[in-house]
């Protein structure tokens, strides 16, 4: 199962419930925070996508298990004006010539869930907030390509990587929320 | 101030008096783009209910004094909610009952004629979604035509009306709605009849619908006679009633006709459609009366609510039956079709027998538009 940092029940449980119970637990959780919405209801796809469009949520997929529909949404974050500082940057194109490369690696630190339904084939995942505890397994003489939706997150990973004596670290502007690449999901 | 339901059949009668009528449809901008509910006097504005949650004043403006307000959603309980609000807000109003769902599956009853020996010929208007069903009634026996899957109404009318239903007709296989047909003949003992073109490999046994045969409801009073009518499907039919009604199913409509490419044959059957509407039916009694089996826009229904008007008529007015050169015909037919009906290819292999569905999945398989027609 892909991890959220809240799983709401809403089987059984006919419209507009399902949005309404979505919409209420949205409020406890932490900007860019991932909620995991179990609903029976089939209209609940069409409905939980238009809404978190209208409340600028991130809607980010849906499995589909027997009669149980698995929502995946992340909360809005303010992170689409990207502030980066971290140097050197590159573009979503650059990093489709670089993806060529032997010694280059795509480092992707959205949440696992924003992973799991779209990433660039062979992007290792590490969230932000795990980079800490698993930076020492990476491979310093890599080119590490650091990507998340806008550029952000990937912002601050890079700054991490580089005090922790990473040498060749670039942010990906604006990353996977303008990337039209090639994509794969779990 | 009160929430009031409103059935989808009194929404549907307020429709065909084209009474005035405000509808605050709460779905999502799609679902409504896709499918709603439409009339001369119906007004609708979409603000879909999760933009109401935090309050509905702003939309209490938009909402007019003049004319009673429905809620309307996709099954009945977003309205409500939506509805509560506004009542909260000292604004009387009404939701529709089992929202889009039961507008989908609502028919209506409307009287066409009488035929000559005392029967009586009855078109069922499914007002939500276009389609429309027959049934000929005479001397205790009835024959049923291109019935939807709600099976119950049909049932309930022939009881009411006294008559056994002896005879079930499907003029083609439909791509837009699941037929109710076969159920029926079940439950009623009638002879379910296909044409043969249409039901090759079925698992169930029927009549063949063949040309020239002649299917009798009644002490011999009523004659159906199938004619063969390729070009919507290989085997479509047209029945002709008491040499006075010309059952047209999914081959000619009143402002539109048949798209022949339902099963991917557009260019194959593009010239037998040609062929049926140019040379077959123009050499029927222009007094005949079409009753179609569709009908797609509000302008195509009578005063009465009915949808029908004589051959003659349309074959001055239906642009389909004006069209000179048959390679224009061609390019009008097969180059701009509009997009296909929701889940027609599993409606086909469900009205097939091919596949099963549930109540629930047959319901969401028939949610939209009928696309049958080339306007």
């Amino acid at each position: 199962m892909i991890q959220a940092n809240e799983v709401l029940d809403a089987k059984g449980l006919a419209c507009p419930m399902p949005i309404v119970k979505t919409k209420k637990a949205m409020n406890s959780l932490e900007p860019g925070q991932v909620i995991h919405i179990q609903a029976t209801d089939k209209g609940s796809t069409a409905d939980l996508k238009a809404w978190a469009e209208s409340a600028n949520h991130q809607y980010l997929g849906t499995v589909e298990e027997g009669d149980v529909l698995h929502h995946y949404l992340r909360k809005a974050s303010g992170e689409e004006k990207a502030e980066t500082t971290h140097e050197p940057t590159v573009s979503n194109e650059e990093l489709q010539s670089a993806l060529l490369k032997e010694d280059s690696m795509v480092l992707d630190v959205r949440e696992e869930a924003e992973f799991a339904f779209s990433h660039i084939p062979g992007a290792k995942s590490i969230p932000l907030g795990a980079l800490d505890e698993k930076i020492d397994g990476l491979d310093k003489d890599k080119n590490v390509y650091v990507i998340c939706r806008t550029g952000s997150r990937s912002d601050l990973a890079a700054k991490k990587l580089t005090a922790a004596g990473f040498a060749k670290v670039y942010n990906v502007v604006p990353g996977m929320s303008g990337w039209n690449g090639e994509t794969t999901s779990i | 101030m009160s929430v009031t339901p409103m059935t989808a059949k009194q929404l549907a009668q307020k429709v065909i008096r084209k009474e005035p009528v405000f509808l605050l449809d709460v779905r999502n901008h799609d679902s409504f783009a896709d499918w709603k509910v439409e009339g001369d006097n119906v007004q609708s504005i979409n603000i879909p209910y999760f933009d109401l949650l935090d309050g509905v004043e702003d939309v209490m403006k938009e909402l007019p004094d003049d004319r009673e307000v429905v809620v309307v959603c996709a099954k009945e309980g977003s309205s409500i909610m939506v509805a509560d609000l506004l009542a909260e807000e000292g604004k009387d109003v009404f939701y529709l009952q089992g929202g889009m769902k039961a507008w989908s599956e609502h028919l209506e009853p409307v009287k066409i004629g009488d035929t000559t020996q005392g029967g009586e010929i009855y078109q069922f208007v499914r007002i939500g979604k276009g389609c429309l069903s027959y049934m000929v009634l005479s001397n205790g026996e009835a024959s049923l035509i291109d019935a939807t899957r709600m099976t119950d109404v049909y049932i309930e009318f022939a009881q009411s009306k006294g008559v056994q239903i002896k005879h079930v007709l499907d003029t083609h296989l439909h791509a837009d709605h699941i037929s109710g047909g076969r159920k029926i003949a079940q439950q009623t003992g009638a002879s379910y009849w296909l044409p043969p073109k249409d039901a090759e490999d079925v698992p169930y046994s029927y009549e063949a619908l063949e040309e020239g045969k002649e299917i009798t409801t009644g002490s011999t009073t009523i004659r159906i006679q199938p004619i063969y009518s390729p070009g919507h499907t290989i085997g479509s039919t047209s029945f002709i009633v008491d040499d006075a009604y010309l059952l047209s199913g999914d081959i000619l409509f009143i402002d539109s006709i048949g798209r022949p490419d339902l099963a991917g044959l557009a260019e194959d059957w593009v010239g037998d459609l040609r062929e049926t509407l140019y040379s077959r039916y123009k050499n029927l009694s222009e007094d005949l009366m079409v009753l179609p089996a569709h009908f797609m826009i509000m302008e195509e229904v009578n005063e009465d609510g009915s949808v029908g008007r004589t051959l003659g008529h349309l074959l001055k007015e239906n642009h389909g039956l004006n069209i000179e050169s048959e390679a224009e015909f061609r390019k009008k037919v097969t180059g701009n079709l509009p997009p296909q009906p929701n889940a027609y290819q599993e409606i086909r292999e469900l009205n097939l027998g091919k596949i099963t569905k549930n109540e629930e999945e047959q319901r969401e398989m028939e949610i939209g538009p009928n696309r049958c027609a080339i306007r």
